[in-house]
């Protein structure tokens, strides 16, 4: 627990020692920022049903820069350790190779979770001005959190596996978010396409993620998307630390 | 007792090509070991195993009676290693790296204070301890790596190349702090710089081609190698051509000669053991040369270690 503990810190220092991450973390608030104030337009101007936190989280203005963050923060995971030679120190100190992987995700995800803590402020400032419900009910506000932390530790685990792929952050990037949008838009394929096969089509809203949220956004909270996305995060991990050794042995 | 390290018919292959092969030697307890051999020789390579970063495709190794595959954690609470070309943190000051280092490596909570305050004046860097790794010249980076080497105070300490890219003063004070720490440990120790290893180290180990050549003491090696020593012989050139008498003395194996001015320079090679000096003087007293100067040049470690490693074979 103790190496784990050490390891993770490290990893969250690192996070923060680096400009990338103000960098990061100054445009997911902008594009956050951006992304509630056309939530709040849109319900003004069209009168529609929806709430705020609805009218938010379930459109492109959300999912582009969503998607966009995850190789932001994990491109340089593993792609630095490597490259640079301190893979070597690091691995060749008393600890095991699934604490190294375990922090390095665990890292990438806190540093997620901070991302979206100033988002709260923004429908915590909405009631106490407008006196007005920005969600149906508590539960709303706990799903749609709940899907952010779950996608977010699904798709940082995306990230880490492919920075542990290359030693080029750049290369790390390119496919963890090339990954990440074919997953996304696999989901949309029920959207777009007509699919009439009645199998195909329930398989793909099971793993749409744009599904998810429009569910979760409403409360409407389901085990099995939170079984997937737990499950699919621990295979990536699990490949994840199969990589790192396999690229560590071959070095 | 347990030697510190001990190595069996270990063998490395990558994709198609052995970078040791049936390698054995072992350190016992407080030896410094010097472990010589030109690039790519498998110096690293071996290094990397005994500190179970790289797993070896045959044989074993142990570190204090720890398998270095079967019971790493153990093995490598043991050591401390300085890779090649020292990597590290250039985010992380100095004294952070540190005791991230030895909070790592399990120094106990109470004492990573003292601990990390003890490495810092030992390697000489308490004046930079708040300074950015990054902002480091290089000689202090490699103080930081030895510093992160000791810092767990482990019984053995594996130094890969500790001096390359330093400059002569650097080098010096590296030494030194070296020398320093052998006391009371086992180091080995890979190099380039050859004089060190014959003041720093009690035996030396060459490697050549993924194959030990050679595992000694410094003396033993200059005593029985072929490339005992030469001597050096100066006589004035009015005197006859001086080769075919002295290739004649038995221990002599080579003559080569040159003339500069008024004066013969004569390189002559010994054979291992022999010592045909005062059968030379008695040569020359006989012919009557005059005789400008004769010196007997000591082989170094240098000569043993081109001698090894020269050849292809």
């Amino acid at each position: 627990m103790r190496t784990l503990h050490t390891l993770l810190e490290r990893e969250l220092k690192s996070y923060f020692h680096s400009p990338i991450a103000y960098v990061v973390g100054f445009f997911f608030l902008l594009a956050t920022g951006f992304n509630f104030q056309s939530g709040l337009m849109n319900l003004n101007h069209s009168g529609s049903e929806v709430t705020l936190v609805e009218a938010s989280f379930n459109s492109i203005q959300f999912w582009f820069p969503f998607l966009l963050i995850f190789p932001l923060i994990t491109m340089r995971a593993y792609s630095d350790e490597f490259r640079t030679g301190t893979i070597e120190t690091l691995t060749t100190a008393p600890v095991e190779d699934w604490q190294v992987v375990l922090a390095k995700f665990l890292g990438s995800f806190l540093f997620y979770c901070t991302l979206w803590m100033p988002s709260a402020l923004y429908f915590l400032a909405f009631e106490l001005l407008t006196g007005k419900q920005a969600a149906l009910a508590a539960g709303a506000y706990g799903g749609t959190y709940l899907l952010l932390m779950l996608l977010g530790m699904f798709y940082c685990s995306i990230g880490c596996l492919a920075s542990a792929l290359s030693n080029e952050q750049i290369n790390a990037a390119v496919m963890t978010f090339v990954s990440i949008f074919a997953a996304f838009l696999g989901g949309l394929f029920t959207l777009i396409f007509d699919v009439t096969n009645p199998a195909l089509r329930d398989l793909i809203s099971h793993v749409s993620a744009i599904e998810h949220m429009m569910d979760f956004s409403r409360g409407l909270m389901d085990t099995r998307p939170v079984v997937w996305y737990l499950s699919m995060t621990a295979l990536v991990l699990f490949l994840n630390l199969q990589v790192f050794q396999y690229r560590k042995w071959k070095a | 007792m347990t030697p510190m390290i001990q190595v069996q018919n270990l063998t490395k292959r990558y994709a198609g090509v052995t970078a040791i092969s049936d390698v054995s030697f072992e350190v016992s307890k407080g030896e410094v070991v010097g472990f010589l051999g030109p690039n790519g020789a498998g110096k690293s390579t071996t290094m990397r195993i005994l500190t179970g970063y790289l797993p070896a495709t045959s044989g074993t190794a142990k570190i204090a009676g720890f398998d270095v595959f079967g019971q790493s954690l153990e093995a490598r609470r043991k050591l401390g290693y300085l890779p090649e070309n020292t990597p590290l943190y250039p985010d992380m000051r100095v004294c952070e790296y540190l005791r991230y280092r030895a909070d790592l490596k399990g120094v106990h909570r109470s004492k990573l204070t003292e601990r990390v305050g003890d490495v810092l004046e030992l390697c000489n860097l308490v004046q930079v301890e708040r300074k950015l790794i990054g902002a480091l010249s290089k000689g202090y980076r490699q103080r930081v790596g030895l510093a992160d080497a000791l810092v767990s105070d482990p019984d053995l300490l594996i130094l890969d190349e500790p001096t390359i890219g330093l400059d002569p003063n650097q080098i010096r004070q590296v030494r030194e702090l070296i020398r320093n720490l052998a006391q009371k440990r086992t180091v080995l120790i890979s190099t380039h710089i050859l004089p060190e290893v014959e003041i720093m180290c009690s035996r030396v180990v060459i490697i050549h081609k993924g194959k030990i050549r050679a595992s000694d003491s410094a003396e033993n090696l200059l005593r029985n190698h072929r490339a005992a020593g030469s001597i050096r012989l100066l006589i004035g050139s009015g005197s006859e051509d001086a080769r075919p008498f002295l290739s004649q003395i038995p221990g002599i194996r080579e003559v080569a000669s040159e003339t500069e001015g008024d004066t013969q320079i004569l390189q002559l090679r010994i054979e291992a053991g022999a010592d045909p000096r005062e059968p030379i003087l008695e040569l020359i007293r006989e012919r009557r040369w005059a005789l400008r100067e004769l010196t007997q040049r000591r082989a170094t470690l240098e000569d043993v270690f081109v001698e090894l490693t020269h050849s292809d074979s």
